[in-house]
């Protein structure tokens, strides 16, 4: 592997990395405060890409107001999701709950299977993302180039929000002890709304990024990337935000450089391999924070 | 009634129950044509119950929640699949890849693989399931998961090709020699899971299901009985991967995705966590749905010049998700929750209609 | 005096930064009833949980019928946030899960009843005799060791009918009511053949004349199995009235021990239960 190719490979993988963590955001966001697994998140990733279609193809909308619409939308639809399936169920035990998620995640699945075909849609170019830049003998799209850095800044954002304003704190207090900060008077419902609309905003995004180098959407194309997510957040330690984004870099680059290496049927192997020895060998991943059951 | 007597005639009523349903298959057996829905909807609803029945032996009666079954029934399919393709039909599957030498000779009979099937299964979860049991609830899932994709994976890549045919799949799959034979399997299997669930380790499943930790104080090995639960269910969802198999006569690795998966939790949702009629209930009744009565949900259908809204091809999948959401939601407990639809569950309901009746009167 | 049937040395758990019982000793010997009190927190349940296996201790060992079961050293990380005492003393690890040491012969009650609410009170006490059964799952499925399982229903039956809870053997463990239910919870306990009994609170949330009831139900239990009882129990009537001894503790810290006459009447005791002025 030259220098040339091997940086290639490390931007890709940088790249690809940062649209997993944004999506493990998400993740680990509201498993830290539901103690739940989305399954639906990436279903809803998927229906982002679908609403763009629809405001770029079939409104004809610029890109910039689609982008806003297809945000608008999917947070929409996330937070929808939570009133609807998961709020009922917030007593309910933990498997109720989990179903109920797959239950979201299948119905979305079959909505885009119904709604949009099982056959591929082509995805909307955006014109000046899908550029090709050179520097020092390395071609890429713009898409590729800014995605770790919108990552990062969201990140940063995202971190600000938490560590320094009144719903930050709220939605700390909520993930270290449920009921206590209900308690407290914390507004539950609002701070869980909250967290989806963090969620799937970061989704939305993330979705933009992800489908604008890849040529279509079809029902089933955020299923894959969304367990790959979750696998990220899980090995950077579930509830952590750091640990999320760190997890998604790794994953991305990880698998760039199996997929480099000649082993590209294998990558996916590989990190559902990840994620059990991660499980086995430190269960709270790398940032997380042990939590025992009280006898 | 002594209890005696009490048993003999529930022993009796089994007895005809039984007698009924051989009747009811023999009927439609020699009275009804080849093509006729209710032939596919009995045969393919007793191969979802038996892969229900055992799911359910782990999310609804050890409170274990696994995400891999479809996993576990492509191993069984392709373990049934590769040993009893008809050797002189060989070079036609494995046209372009050729297969490998040591397998080019191996035939087995029928009852031989499907019994390989199983303990092939079995044999993996016993490999995998001592790590990924010591995971918590929804870790397990996720692994379990990750697994069954691992395993979909792998049997479809191209260092299998001689093997698993890879990405092309496996076809002439010996396919079903009588109309009874899949009752029969699957009626022998289930037997063996309610008899199991009755015994003192089904009993010892269920303490782990309530309360882990106080099973534990009573002396009961988690790990132990964790995997005993995983390695039966598994070893049941391989032979009805081969089932599965025969039922289809040609498979391919995307046979086994999640969504099987998801299909078969809706059918273990519907039917009652923890109960084994729900199950073998809901498997006949969600299939009678989706293969026959619910059809039309797919079709465009025209009264008149008026067009029926919605209906189109995929609709039927998003009514079927929607069921699930409602059960999930508003009836948790499916149709019988953790109930078992016997005698004494009817004799108990029949005597709570007299007393209400009874009190109605007054 | 009689033979010990439990001995707890030294016993420290830690966790994290947090000393929650710290170097506790304490002895029980057959055929009594002994009695851990202290205010809430002061480390009774995680006491009970180290002697039950739940918990490993941090440092200390546990001797039952003269046997070591329990036993462990400040290892690893802990090496250096120990806070206890007696480092050192001890150098073997032996760290058995809970099923283990009930099967040795210790059963336990629960705080916070965990009966298996799904399930009958037949088959709550069935499922204690299980460990016991001597067929593997493949007899057991195919009704090969159809004997044992009779005999192992005759027991249960047996068992509740000593415990007056035979008319209630088909009900639904969660259906009884509240003082049926710890009730339900001792017999439970019994049926995995026990000779030490840990109560972890038997009449928390009892009235009082259920909690009358109960005292009177685990005299009926020593008496009848032959058994050594050691509870933590608020219910001062109740633990006055039944106790051979009692062990106080605060903060983890054994602080008094002896008749139920000389605790009531232990200064550091009173102290503790009532808080102590700082200016005093």
């Amino acid at each position: 592997m030259t220098t040339n190719a091997f940086l290639q490979y490390c931007l890709t993988g940088i790249s690809i990395g940062g649209i997993y963590a944004l999506i493990a955001i998400g993740y680990t966001m509201v498993y830290g405060i539901l103690r739940l697994i989305n399954f639906a998140h990436g279903d809803i990733f998927m229906m982002a890409a679908y609403f763009m279609i629809f405001s770029m193809v079939n409104f004809a909308l610029p890109w910039y107001v689609a982008i806003i619409v297809v945000i608008t939308a999917t947070v929409i639809l996330g937070v929808t999701i939570e009133r609807i399936a998961y709020k009922p169920l917030r007593s309910a035990p933990r498997m109720s709950i989990m179903i109920s998620a797959i239950g979201v995640s299948y119905f979305l699945q079959n909505v885009a299977t119904y709604l949009f075909s099982a056959l591929p849609k082509p995805y909307p170019a955006i014109g000046f993302l899908t550029k090709i830049i050179s520097f020092g003998g390395i071609s890429t799209s713009v898409v590729t180039f800014i995605t770790p850095i919108l990552t990062l800044a969201f990140v940063f954002i995202l971190m600000q929000l938490i560590n320094h304003t009144k719903i930050g704190m709220a939605m700390r207090a909520v993930s270290k002890d449920f009921e206590t900060s209900q308690l407290m008077g914390i507004k539950i419902n609002r701070v869980i709304s909250f967290t989806f609309v963090i969620g799937c905003f970061l989704a939305a995004i993330g979705s933009v990024l992800y489908f604008t180098p890849r040529p279509s959407v079809y029902p089933l194309a955020g299923s894959l990337p969304g367990l790959k997510c979750f696998i990220a957040a899980v090995f950077g330690g579930i509830g952590s935000v750091p640990g999320a984004v760190l997890g998604g870099f790794i994953i991305g680059l990880s698998e760039t450089f199996i997929k480099a290496a000649g082993y590209s049927e294998f990558s996916d192997v590989f990190t559902f391999i990840l994620l059990i020895v991660i499980l086995l060998i430190k269960p709270t991943g790398l940032f997380g924070e042990k939590i025992t059951e009280k006898v | 009634m002594t209890e005696k007597k009490k048993t003999q005639l529930k022993v009796l009523f089994s007895l005809i129950a039984l007698l009924v349903c051989a009747g009811m298959l023999f009927y439609v057996n020699h009275y009804t044509r080849p093509t006729f829905m209710l032939r596919t909807v009995l045969q393919l609803g007793a191969i979802y119950a038996l892969v229900a029945v055992s799911m359910n032996l782990l999310n609804g009666f050890t409170g274990l929640f696994s995400l891999g079954q479809a996993g576990f029934m492509a191993i069984g399919a392709y373990t049934f699949a590769i040993f009893t393709i008809p050797v002189k039909s060989r070079s036609g599957v494995y046209y372009l890849y050729g297969v490998a030498d040591w397998l080019s000779n191996i035939q087995i009979p029928i009852w031989a693989a499907i019994i390989l099937a199983g303990l092939v299964a079995a044999i993996l979860a016993a490999i995998i399931g001592a790590p990924v049991l010591r995971l918590k609830s929804d870790y397990f899932a996720i692994a379990t998961l990750g697994f069954a994709e691992i395993v979909r994976i792998i049997v479809g890549s191209s260092p299998m090709n001689r093997i698993t045919n890879g990405s092309l799949g496996l076809k002439l799959i010996p396919k079903f020699s009588n109309f009874y034979f899949p009752f029969i399997v699957v009626g022998i299997c289930i037997l063996i899971v309610s008899l199991l669930i009755r015994s003192s380790y089904g009993r010892a499943f269920k303490a782990i299901r309530e309360d882990e930790i106080a099973a534990e104080a009573m002396g009961i090995n988690l790990a132990k009985h964790k995997q005993l639960s995983f390695i039966i269910s598994s070893f049941f969802a391989g032979i009805s991967g081969a089932l599965m198999g025969m039922y289809l006569g040609a498979i391919t690795s995307t046979t086994f995705n999640v969504t099987l998966t998801y299909n078969i939790l809706l059918i273990v949702v519907i039917g009652g966590m923890g109960s084994i009629t729900g199950s073998i209930i809901s498997s006949f009744l969600v299939i009678a749905a989706r293969e026959w009565w619910l059809r039309f949900l797919d079709m465009e259908i025209f009264i008149g010049s008026f067009k029926v809204p919605l209906l189109k091809s995929g609709f039927r999948m998003v009514v079927f998700s929607l069921i699930l959401m409602i059960v999930v939601l508003f009836f948790r407990r499916g149709i019988m929750g953790t109930n078992e639809l016997n005698w004494n569950f009817i004799i108990n309901r029949l005597n709570k209609k007299k007393k209400t009746g009874g009190e109605s009167c007054e | 005096m009689s033979e010990k049937v439990l001995s707890v040395q030294d016993i420290t758990m830690q966790f994290g930064g947090v000393v929650a019982v710290n170097n506790l000793s304490l002895e029980v010997h057959k055929d009594e009833i002994v009695s851990l009190i202290g205010p809430n927190g002061a480390g009774k349940t995680t006491a009970f949980n180290v002697i039950t296996g739940v918990y490993a201790p941090t440092n200390g060992a546990v001797d039952f019928e003269g046997k070591n079961i329990i036993s462990n050293y400040p290892r690893g990380k802990m090496e250096k946030m120990y806070a206890g005492e007696n480092k050192g003393k001890y150098k073997k690890v032996t760290e058995p899960t809970p099923d283990k040491i009930t099967k040795l012969g210790i059963a336990r009650t629960f705080q916070n009843i965990r009966l298996f609410k799904e399930l009958t009170v037949l088959e709550n006490v069935l499922i204690a005799k299980h460990m016991r059964m001597k067929a593997n799952i493949f007899a057991d499925t195919f009704l090969l060791n159809w004997k044992e399982e009779k005999k192992m229903k005759e027991d249960s039956l047996e068992l509740l009918r000593i415990l007056d809870l035979y008319e209630l053997k088909d009900e639904k463990s969660s259906s009884l009511p509240y003082g049926k239910q710890r009730h339900l919870e001792i017999a439970r306990a019994l049926a995995t053949n026990p000779s030490l009994l840990l109560l972890d609170e038997p009449a928390a949330g009892l009235n009082p004349q259920e909690t009358d009831e109960l005292t009177e139900f685990i005299r009926k239990v020593r008496d009848h199995f032959h058994l050594t009882v050691f509870m933590i129990e608020h219910h001062m009537n109740l633990v006055m009235d039944i106790s051979d001894r009692i062990y106080v503790i605060d903060f983890g810290k054994m602080i008094a021990n002896g008749t139920p006459n000389e605790i009531q009447n232990n200064q550091k005791v009173i102290d503790a239960y009532l808080g102590v002025a700082e200016d005093e």
